[in-house]
């Protein structure tokens, strides 16, 4: 008896171990078995930003609540994606602000604030997008370009490194990605004339590992695809969170537009490796391959949208609904091109070349009384994550209807000045702008379905495994769908755009949704 | 340290505050680049980066922003007026702080004056307006029935925009367009915080599941939602799914007044009231 209670007792030490216990390498490759937590930007390596969480399902989704919010009372874009571990919830907030809630009732566990310098000026809002986590510290990029590391019990700073001068136009704006014992994060400032690149900081001292520059210096592979000096100056940022493969122990991370970003002279050639797809080795920095989705560009259809890795049939793929207004089917093993369709309304390229990649047409680009072009400079989708449902077999975008008319506008260079070559607004005919959430069928590249939004949204999509997708709006509403099939299930109005990509978690086998929006963060579960 | 000295380095401090704030504002009052025409050149080119989405190419107005080449400006006309206006946005209008719109970079304290001498470089001289004021308010008022749907100085109907400031806030072209083809481009109504894009004046046709037919103009929308004013000044704002049917237009509601509605000299007359009427005068 007494061997029982022993063992008994030991065994809930063991569970009570369990719940508390630090976020390992081991847990990250398996993240999508512990659905309860969500332990990266996308939720796990492969990017789908899929949870297999089913207590809300089609079912039940109309009887949603809110549950609580948490409010930062900042200005400006809220974009975090928070993650969740252990019923703890760790988000980024505007400003570069870090916050610890407690995942069920929503009340602060610790608050970050970092103290920025003045004189930062960071293209298009002082935005965070995200955390990586591992043992006992999150991670985080900064807006003056810092990496640093602080303590998930603490909030207080364990580790701050400089990656590069912010007064050049640098900055970090995404969730880093935690590989092994690497903290690896891309570099934010295409409109700034900076030169780009993927950096791995070791998760216990910062120390920097490798660094990849995404624009090849002079002698190496690539690096002709410039004109004269401008590869200096070249941009390819890469601003939005990887994924990882470990079957073949490769990370995939997107870049930027090349800079100026709309205007191609001075710049004659691919511009190598702007609006690419890149596999690295994450140990040590080494590209494998590259697939670039649009040659010189001159429209800002920067390729940071996370590559989502996806086994169909057999195949290991890469898809990804990009900027230009394709989407690409990509065999990952070897970046070569399965596929490219178009999914929205398509101006600047009319035809493909012999792999089937899209080429951009010389009438495309900007001139001094203005182009329009197609899509518009923010895209037929933006940063905003996509989503990929194993279950329908559907990939879920958000695309932008919207066309704008490109004109020229010549800008020196001037380090840690806007650098874009040229101007862009909204074309003033009469077909107004839209936004959609829309289901591609990856085996065609047809739309399966459509929810029409009444303008451009910059919110991304969950898929959930009781059938339904969420997504936002720029009016306001967060929106339950049946995946299947696009029918509305429940919404809730936010008070302000969303401009987030939405989560999911449990806290005592109760599921829970978050969202960012306005200034709050809300959540929301079953009655 | 005695009180003396603490008093000293008070006062020290406070000196050296006052400098640095004086230098500053001496350094925003004067347009160290005024006429430099290598300059404004540069100044274009941050202007069409920065501006032109709401101002347009050439400064000449767009649907949001005023045409900037017309003087005296409504915010201030000195170049220092003018580069506070950039920099600190005009309260009460849709020009926000520079930089604030978090969609692009912002611009340094050089950049702004590249673009005040540019916005100099293309000034008109005043007075382009040249009709019969006075005439004007009656057609406005009276036969021409402007007033039924639109106010002027809080008199007036309420299903389209005021255009108590539309005289200062759009170009002379653009108000004119507007009379002669109102649905080319529609005028833009409530903007939300954060939301990229203005609901415009669409024209709103609804069936509610009790057979009443209603016409007037959007307000705003979402996906499940519609707001709208009807032809009797009537506010709905109505769940999208309990209608039996709803329609919006990019046709205006407002009638297209041709030449044979509204003679030439009679749109120069409602021209000059708008414009000057909006600049305070022909009331």
């Amino acid at each position: 008896m007494k061997g029982k209670l022993i063992f008994a007792l030991s065994l809930i030490t063991v569970i009570a171990a369990a719940a508390v216990a630090q976020v390992t390498p081991q847990r990250l490759l398996n993240a999508g078995q512990e659905p309860q937590n969500w332990l990266m930007y996308s939720g796990d390596y492969s990017g789908r930003r899929f949870s297999s969480l089913q207590e809300i399902k089609v079912g039940n989704a109309e009887k949603l609540v809110p549950k609580w919010a948490y409010q930062t009372m900042a200005g400006g874009k809220f974009e975090t994606t928070p993650l969740v571990v252990d019923g703890f919830m760790y988000g980024t907030g505007q400003d570069d602000r870090v916050f610890a809630l407690d995942a069920r009732t929503g009340r602060p566990i610790w608050q970050y604030q970092r103290a920025l310098p003045q004189d930062i000026r960071p293209c298009c809002g002082r935005v965070n997008r995200g955390l990586a986590i591992l043992g006992d510290k999150v991670f985080m990029g900064t807006l003056d370009s810092h990496v640093i590391a602080l303590d998930t019990k603490t909030g207080n700073v364990i580790w701050d490194v400089t990656a590069v001068d912010y007064k050049k136009g640098y900055s970090f704006t995404l969730a880093p990605l935690v590989i092994k014992n690497l903290v690896l994060v891309g570099i934010s400032g295409g409109e700034y004339g900076i030169r780009g690149f993927i950096d791995a900081y070791d998760v216990n001292t910062g120390e920097r590992k490798w660094r990849f520059y995404t624009i090849p210096a002079p002698g190496e592979p690539g690096h002709d695809s410039w004109e004269g000096e401008s590869w200096k100056i070249g941009g390819s940022p890469a601003w939005i969170t990887g994924t990882y493969d470990v079957e073949t122990n490769t990370t995939f991370w997107t870049t930027g537009n090349p800079s100026p970003s709309n205007r191609g002279e001075g710049r004659a050639g691919d511009n190598l490796y702007s609006n690419s797809l890149l596999a690295l080795d994450p140990d040590t920095g080494k590209l494998k391959w590259y697939f670039q989705f649009t040659q010189h560009d001159e429209h800002d259809y920067d390729a940071t949208q996370v590559p989502v890795t996806v086994n169909v049939d057999g195949r290991k793929l890469i898809l990804q609904a990009n900027r230009n207004g394709f989407f690409y089917v990509i065999d990952r093993t070897t970046g070569k091109l399965i596929r490219a369709e178009s999914y929205a309304k398509v101006s600047w390229t009319k035809e493909k070349d012999s792999n089937g990649r899209p080429v951009p047409a010389k009438e495309g680009s900007p001139t001094p009384e203005g182009n329009r072009v197609c899509p518009g400079a923010a895209g037929a989708t933006n940063w905003m994550s996509p989503t990929y449902d194993p279950q329908t077999k559907l990939f879920y975008v958000t695309a932008r209807e919207q066309c704008d008319v490109f004109s020229t506008a010549p800008q020196p260079y001037d380090a840690g000045h806007a650098y874009y070559g040229s101007a862009y607004f909204p074309n003033d005919d009469a077909a107004p702008f839209y936004g959609a959430l829309r289901a591609i069928d990856p085996d065609t590249g047809k739309i399966k379905w459509e929810w029409k939004h009444p303008s451009p949204t910059w919110s991304g999509v969950l898929s959930t495994a009781g059938g339904v997708v969420f997504t936002g709006d720029a009016e306001g509403n967060f929106i339950a769908l049946d995946a299947a099939s696009g029918k509305p299930l429940w919404h809730f109005q936010c008070g302000a755009s969303v401009y987030s990509s939405p989560m999911t978690y449990a806290v005592d086998g109760k599921q829970y949704l978050a969202v960012a929006a306005g200034t709050a963060l809300f959540t929301f579960g079953l009655p | 340290m005695t009180h003396a000295q603490k008093l000293c380095i008070s006062i020290l401090a406070l000196a050296l505050l006052l400098c640095a704030t004086t230098s500053n504002a001496v350094a925003q009052g004067k347009n160290p680049y005024a006429g430099d025409a290598k300059v404004a050149k540069l100044g274009e080119f941050e202007f069409r980066a920065n501006c032109a989405f709401c101002h347009g190419l050439g400064a000449r107005g767009g649907g949001r922003g005023p045409d900037l080449t017309r003087t005296p400006k409504k915010h201030g006309d000195s170049d220092a007026e003018i580069f506070n206006a950039i920099n600190n946005g005009v309260p009460g209008t849709a020009m926000p702080p520079n930089g604030a719109t978090q969609q692009g970079v912002g611009m340094t304290e050089e950049e702004i004056w590249q673009v005040v001498t540019y916005i100099r470089s293309v000034e008109k001289k005043p007075g382009t307006v040249s009709g019969d004021a006075k005439h004007g308010r009656e057609l406005f008022y009276g036969n021409q029935g402007c007033a039924a749907c639109h106010m002027f100085d809080g008199k007036g109907g309420r299903l389209g925009p005021d255009l108590t400031g539309a005289g200062t806030a759009r170009s002379t072209e653009y108000l004119m367009e507007s009379m002669r083809n109102p649905s080319r481009r529609l005028a833009q109504g409530i903007s939300e915080a954060m939301k990229e894009f203005s609901v415009e004046y669409e024209t709103v046709d609804v069936v509610t599941n009790d057979g009443s037919n209603y016409k007037g103009t959007l307000l705003n929308e979402d996906s499940f939602t519609i707001q709208f004013v009807d032809m009797r000044e009537k506010v709905h704002s109505l769940d999208k799914a309990s209608l039996k049917s709803w329609k919006k237009s990019r046709q205006s509601l407002m009638p297209l007044y041709d030449e044979k509605a509204l003679p030439e000299k009679d749109m120069q007359d409602l021209l000059a009231f708008l414009v000057r009427g909006a600049a305070g005068g022909a009331k």
